[in-house]
């Protein structure tokens, strides 16, 4: 069984990570994208690749990356969702990172473990592993793509065959798309010329599927700490918003709400851990692991964030306070590489339970 | 983790065992006594005490060790409450004659117990219990009713909660004792349940003497004594199955093997099931890999939540499964059970059996009141009878 818990280094990375953001990230900014969608949000990861080095966290060391592992990213990712931060981590560093790594791609990592490029998978965001098909021409909706200066783009190639494809920002058409979730804003890209290939083949399907494999281990984490944000938000505002000349946390109707949030988390971080833990083990399990978190975490998240909002009554409905700007990454989040509804049916193939 | 941490010298010790005792011929109890003396039946309580003071989390390479030399372990269906609440109680607070005289007995099952804890007008308010015991020279007499004993019928001893004060606050005025139950005075009447078995019993205790050398802990500290039994109730929820254990095993083993249930919408609902009773049995080993790592979870509260929700959930589902079996039932005649079973009989004995789950050991509504509380800080409820004399409290 794959260790569930934090190492202390884990837990070091977290609090870097949360000390650059507090500094880094106004509190503001996610509902400002709303609003002002070319908003510049770089400063935020320039301060997390360059000071903490996350833009290569899962770069090995030859390649000028950290060399740490999906266990690591999990946390960053936790402290990422907390705070909605838009940035292109989950994006870049983990999903087309990963899909370089797999091709065995030396040409581009090093400036994408630099942070000085970021990259994204050419894919509908809805894209998983297994049930994907090569890009025609253009994809939409495509997540990290606004931000992006490197497109790796599943095409078809040659003889029918799949190509991994490297395309520059000169060759690509980007069209943003007015998002649910503005903080990792999406785009239909449209690629034009032939780009440079990175893989072929089975090569590359392998590689795409690793990206999506990576992506449904550790966007769980993400939503994980975005869920706890909600918890920890709603009853520190249950412990001191006064009403009938209580606070509405000594109410039982309340206090039961929020113990069976607090339940669903527990089990939320346990099947995120396990999703991340298994991938970092090479365990046979990590697509059960995978599957299994994709078809849990999206709903928790979900519903985090809606018991967050009626919990705060009037005030959770409206702009100034930050959980709708949560709301809106959960619902999203929940859709992102396949819906927890697929997801469950990719697992009743893996566990032997089949529909008919 | 066994295979990665395997302590030669526990493997050795387990070796010794199963070559001095062989697990074929040997009757089960007189393994068990050997284990125990062995120090192999809880590794983390002390040398001589069945134990060999290691951390909790080493028991799991003995219990796989033995498990594959095909060793019996304890009955832990008929003896749940003697290994899991009473064992450990005893030795955080018991005396060196008691731990003496009770723990060996125990784990071999030559001795069975029960619990007197919960009265009919103390269930989840526990501290609310009303059996008085008065001392009497080195004795105390004991009055009262108990309810809710789960084999009481088979038990030849019971850990029992009474209350020896009744001028100081409720929770101040308990103490803890171990209880012969062949004494005179002590009468047992099956309470039947809604599966129609008599699992449960009342104990009605007329003048029951106990020596004060069975008094487990000071007079007056019963409740944190009976604190440390309930926090190993729920520490032993959950933690360690393997995947598909529990009532969702049960229907997914239908699902595979008889197509006729496969529809549609049944399929939704069980991979819905299997998502959620497998998320909680990793929160459960994450819980345990915490406990082992010494770090305090309070999460075993929610896992007990959520393990009566899904198996309530699950059983009620397994009958609209295959409906015209979920029609019938197994057997209405009242009988009283050796020990507690949630797996066993049909689907119709575990949907009604589960009903007991978020019930037993707190209800589910105490449990939501402590994880908001303990866990999430959040203000108490009201409490009229708080830092009154027990006698004064309206009941």
């Amino acid at each position: 069984m794959t260790d569930l818990l934090y190492t202390d280094v884990e837990e070091s990375l977290r609090s870097s990570v949360r000390s650059t953001l507090q500094r880094s990230l106004d509190e503001g900014l996610a509902a400002r994208l709303y609003d002002e969608p070319g908003t510049d949000v770089s400063a935020v990861w320039q301060a997390l690749a360059g000071q903490i080095g996350l833009a290569g966290l899962l770069v090995p060391e030859s390649l000028g990356g950290v060399g740490a592992g999906p266990r690591e990213a999990a946390v960053v990712l936790e402290e990422l969702g907390r705070t909605v931060a838009p940035t292109p981590f989950l994006t870049s560093a983990v999903i087309a990172t990963t899909a370089l790594l797999a091709a065995g791609d030396e040409t581009h990592l090093p400036a994408l473990a630099a942070g000085e490029r970021t990259a994204a998978l050419v894919l509908p965001w809805t894209a998983r592993r297994g049930a994907w098909s090569p890009v025609q021409g253009s994809a939409e909706p495509v997540a990290g793509a606004l931000t992006a200066d490197l497109f790796v783009v599943p095409t078809t190639g040659e003889g029918g065959v799949t190509s991994l494809r490297a395309y520059e920002p000169g060759d690509v058409e980007l069209e943003a798309i007015t998002s649910l979730d503005m903080t990792r804003p999406l785009a239909r890209v449209t690629v034009r010329g032939e780009g440079s290939e990175i893989a072929s083949g089975q090569a590359a399907e392998a590689a795409v599927d690793a990206a999506l494999a990576a992506g449904a281990a550790l966007l769980p984490s993400e939503q994980l700490g975005l869920a706890q944000w909600c918890l920890e938000t709603t009853v520190e505002y249950a412990k001191t918003r006064v009403q009938f000349a209580r606070p509405i946390g000594s109410f039982q109707a309340i206090k039961h709400r929020l113990a069976d949030l607090y339940l669903l988390l527990v089990n939320t971080q346990a099947a995120a851990r396990y999703a991340a833990g298994t991938l970092a083990d090479d365990d046979p399990d990590q697509h059960v692991a995978q599957a299994l978190a994709q078809a849990f975490c999206g709903d928790a998240a979900v519903r985090a964030a809606e018991e967050a909002l009626q919990l705060h009554g009037g005030i959770g409905m409206t702009w100034e306070h930050p959980v709708h700007t949560r709301l809106k990454r959960a619902k999203s989040d929940q859709l992102a590489l396949g819906t927890p509804e697929r997801h469950r049916a990719d697992l009743a193939g893996l566990v032997d339970l089949p529909a008919h | 983790m066994p295979d990665q941490q395997q302590s030669p010298d526990l493997r050795q010790r387990v070796d010794e065992l199963l070559a001095s005792h062989d697990p074929a011929t040997t009757e089960p109890s007189e393994f068990l006594g050997a284990r125990f003396d062995a120090g192999l039946a809880w590794v983390h309580f002390p040398e001589g005490k069945g134990g060999l003071g290691l951390s909790r989390g080493r028991q799991e390479e003995v219990d796989a060790l033995l498990e594959e030399a095909g060793a019996p372990g304890p009955d832990l269906g008929r003896n749940s409450i003697g290994l899991g609440m009473a064992a450990p109680t005893m030795v955080a607070f018991g005396t060196e004659e008691m731990q003496q005289r009770y723990l060996r007995p125990l784990f071999t099952c030559t001795d069975i117990w029960c619990q007197l804890f919960s009265e009919p007008g103390a269930g989840s308010d526990l501290a609310a219990v009303a059996t008085r015991a008065v001392p009497d020279g080195d004795e105390w007499v004991v009055d009262g009713q108990k309810v809710w004993t789960s084999g009481a019928h088979n038990a030849d001893f019971a850990i029992l909660v009474a209350r020896t004060d009744t001028s100081v606050p409720k929770h101040a005025g308990l103490t803890y004792f171990i209880v012969d139950m062949t004494d005179p005075g002590i009468e047992i009447r099956p309470l039947r349940q809604i599966t129609g078995e008599a699992e449960f019993n009342e104990v009605f205790l007329s003048g029951v003497r106990i020596h004060d050398r069975n008094r487990v802990g000071a007079v007056g500290e019963g409740w944190k004594v009976a604190t440390t039994t309930l926090n190993n109730e729920r520490v032993a929820i959950g933690a360690g199955n393997d995947r598909e254990a529990g009532q969702i095993g049960l229907v997914a083993e239908r699902w595979r093997r008889d197509p006729s249930v496969r529809t549609a919408g049944n399929h939704t609902e069980l991979m819905q099931w299997w998502v959620e009773t497998e998320v909680t049995r990793l929160a459960g080993e994450r819980l345990r890999q915490g406990l082992e790592a010494g770090q305090p979870g309070p999460e075993s509260s929610a896992m007990k939540l959520a393990f009566a929700h899904q198996a309530q959930q699950v059983t009620g589902f397994a009958l609209e499964l295959a409906p015209e079996e979920g029609l019938t039932y197994h057997d209405w005649t009242m009988v009283r059970p050796e020990g507690g079973s949630f797996l066993g009989h049909g689907p119709g004995f575990r949907y009604l059996r589960a009903k007991g789950n978020s019930i037993e050991g707190g209800t589910s509504e105490i449990m939501r009141n402590i994880v908001a509380e303990r866990v999430l800080g959040l203000p108490p409820e009201h409490r009229p009878d708080k830092g009154i004399p027990f006698k004064d409290v309206p009941r």
